[in-house]
């Protein structure tokens, strides 16, 4: 990853005009087969499955009611003491009372859905104003991309947690909407600079000599040509997105309501006692550091697959 | 009434922090129902920039176009965007030079065909598709209805351009403009696609502009050949009278060493010393005066004029002359 931001996005947007080369192959078909050689694919692949899947069976996995303080009766708060690893408690309690490994467990569930919807908002925001800011150019282009190239230069933490604030109440539902929204400039530009780039492009000239009018030109002839470089993007946004949400929620810029556990917010209640239970910090902070590692290997692996210098 | 009739076309390119670029500089030609005219001339002389502003395909910010262009009658350069856009396809179709980028590569070949036909013809997805196979078929693709459910990379390089002949005819235009149909494919290929739209046009009564940089294309297809420099017509003959007697020292030049469909791929024609980078402008003198045999001092100081010389255009202060290419006809006739 060399470059700034906006170059990375550029560069990506650029390589929807390729030209295939007559390989007999499908273009996925030969991603395909870079792909399953990429260790650095396979690895991320087996952590993604594996969280998505955890998360997925995550109610049936956990030992114990992740909202129950059983173990409330040994959390000694004047003295610091916090449920240790015990029998039934493989990870001891939280210092709540409550039992670390069911909330652990269960917490993968609101990050991978904060991170997916944040992501699919994000997506679907920049996906309209790229389009509209590339396909019709002129003032809108102006307009949008200034307002793209503002959010930009802002680092994306620091944006996501000025918008939270601005919301009365904090809840699951603004950390998804602050963070979703620092996302929108990222695919904006992303396809904003793919409709440029193949606005003069061979296929759309021979498709306009055909009389194809404007809209089928975007939505037929561009739009879909663009999909690689998309998922390639969203596939990275989503671990930005889970680190940032968590960092929110970390602020105590999340969901109050600590019933509901979440990795976040976890680390933020293990905060004060980092000193004497770090195992409370290393745990959630782990899973969240290891999963988006897995998203982001896996963009990576994409980016290079799908990259038509690296096509046989 | 020609069926396309371009006066004085004149294109130029104003880009920011650029000079004014005139690539296109008073071109006019005709074009009768069912001819085929060829437009022919070295990279850079602007053959593809007029084929493009007969389709109305130029970039609107940057390209100034002035002149007239009338298809049957009509002004085309001021038609509005949609009404232009309805006679694309349907009235005039265009055939490009690389086949694979000129299609879309995420669509089957079925739906991009399809496509037109419902555009203009209104066809329904069904009959459209029926009327895709019969379409591959005339264009020679075997094999039509598992080809319209492939992808471009699927098709091999002449297939591919076979399916954009297709596509380009299938509203059965009056007008074909083919830029260069043939330079991105293999010999044997390119025979084959000329010989092609040799039998298209004489089946469909299509009119067809044949603009490439080779001779060799034009003497199998063409009626009327108008040859470009500098953006400017410098010689329009009858193909057998241009053949025989090129007038114009360019057209002399390129003619000096006629490329054979059996030369190598790719094969540039370099007859001539010197390039179009050459070239001095048409203001205040002939174009192609650095690189030419025959240039008097009068050509480096005075445009020359275009003049009717024995029933072809010339746009020379000395042309060559007929008896000097006594040995080329022998070389014809063989
Ligand atoms: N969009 C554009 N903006 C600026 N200049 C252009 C543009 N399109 C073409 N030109 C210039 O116009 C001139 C004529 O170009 P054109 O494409 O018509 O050449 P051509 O005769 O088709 O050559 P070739 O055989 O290489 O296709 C060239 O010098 C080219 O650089
Ligand atoms: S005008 Fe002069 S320089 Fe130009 S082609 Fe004729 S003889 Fe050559
Ligand atoms: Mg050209």
């Amino acid at each position: 990853m060399t470059g700034t931001k906006k170059q990375r996005i550029d560069a990506l947007a650029e390589s929807t005009v390729d030209k295939p080369e007559d390989s007999g192959v499908s273009l996925a078909a030969s991603a395909w087969r870079r792909l399953r050689r990429n260790p650095a694919f396979l690895v991320g692949a087996v952590i993604t499955v594996l969280f998505v899947a955890v998360a997925l069976i995550s109610p049936w996995l956990a030992p114990h009611d992740p909202a129950a303080r059983d173990l409330a009766d040994q959390v000694v708060k004047a003295r610091n003491e916090i449920p240790p690893a015990q029998p039934g408690h493989p990870l001891g309690g939280d210092p709540q009372g409550r039992d670390f490994l069911s909330r652990l467990l269960v917490g993968s569930q609101q990050t991978l859905m904060v991170g997916v919807f944040a992501t699919l908002i994000g997506l679907a925001g920049g996906l309209v104003l790229g389009t509209l800011a590339g396909a019709l150019g002129g003032w809108v282009d102006s307009v949008v991309m200034r307002a793209v190239d503002v959010m930009l230069s802002v680092p994306s933490l620091l944006l996501a947690v000025s918008i939270s604030a601005l919301f009365a109440r904090p809840s699951q539902f603004t950390v998804i909407i602050a963070v979703a929204i620092v996302q929108i400039p990222i695919f904006a530009r992303l396809l904003r600079g793919s409709m440029l780039a193949q606005r003069g492009s061979d296929h759309v000239l021979a498709a306009r000599s055909l009389g194809v009018r404007p809209g089928a030109i975007v939505f037929r002839h561009m739009l879909p040509n663009s999909l690689g470089p998309v998922i390639v993007q969203a596939t990275l946004v989503l671990a930005t997105s889970i680190i940032d949400a968590a960092a929110l929620s970390f602020l105590g810029l999340g969901n109050p309501d600590d019933s509901v556990p979440e990795w976040g917010q976890m680390l933020g209640g293990s905060q004060q006692v980092i000193d004497s239970h770090p195992a409370l910090s290393f745990w959630p902070a782990g899973c969240i550091i290891v999963v988006a590692l897995g998203f982001t290997l896996i963009g990576e692996s994409l980016r290079d697959a799908l990259d038509p210098k690296n096509r046989r | 009434m020609a069926l396309l009739e371009v006066r004085d076309l004149t294109v130029s390119f104003h880009r920011r922090g650029e000079p004014v670029f005139t690539a296109v500089d008073g071109v006019s030609f005709e074009v009768e129902p069912g001819q085929t005219v060829g437009l022919v001339g070295e990279s850079g002389c602007g053959k593809s920039v007029t084929s493009l502003a007969i389709m109305g395909l130029l970039p609107k910010r940057g390209a100034k176009v002035s002149g007239s262009v009338t298809f049957e009658g009509t002004e085309l350069l001021r038609l509005s965007d949609r009404d232009m856009r309805d006679r694309r396809g349907r009235d005039l179709g265009m055939v490009f030079q690389d086949p694979l980028s000129s299609l879309n590569p995420v669509i089957s070949i079925g739906l991009q065909v399809t496509e037109v036909l419902e555009r203009h013809r209104g066809m329904p997805r069904k009959q459209a598709m029926a009327e895709a196979t019969d379409l591959l078929n005339k264009v020679g693709i075997p094999d039509p209805t598992r080809r319209l459910s492939e992808y471009p990379h699927q098709l091999s390089g002449g297939m591919r351009q076979r399916a954009l002949i297709a596509m380009a005819l299938a509203c059965r235009p009056r007008l074909l403009i083919a830029d260069e149909p043939t330079t991105a494919l293999d010999v044997t290929i390119q025979a084959q696609i000329l010989a092609l739209l040799k039998e298209l046009v004489r089946d469909t009564g299509t009119a067809l502009i044949m603009i490439t940089h080779d001779l060799g294309v034009v003497a199998g297809l063409c009626d009327q050949v108008n040859v470009l420099y500098g953006g400017r017509i410098v010689e329009r003959a009858q193909r057998h009278e241009l053949f025989v007697e090129p007038r114009h020292p360019y057209t002399h030049g390129l003619l000096a060493s006629i490329p054979r469909l059996d030369a190598a791929r790719g094969q540039k024609l370099v007859p001539i010393p010197g390039s179009v980078a050459d070239n001095i402008p048409w203001d205040h003198a002939c174009a192609f005066a650095p690189r030419c045999a025959n240039a008097l001092d009068v050509c480096r100081g005075q445009t020359p004029a275009e003049e009717w010389h024995e029933g072809r255009l010339l746009r020379c202060h000395n042309p060559v002359e007929p008896a000097a290419d006594a040995a080329a006809k022998e070389d014809l006739r063989v």
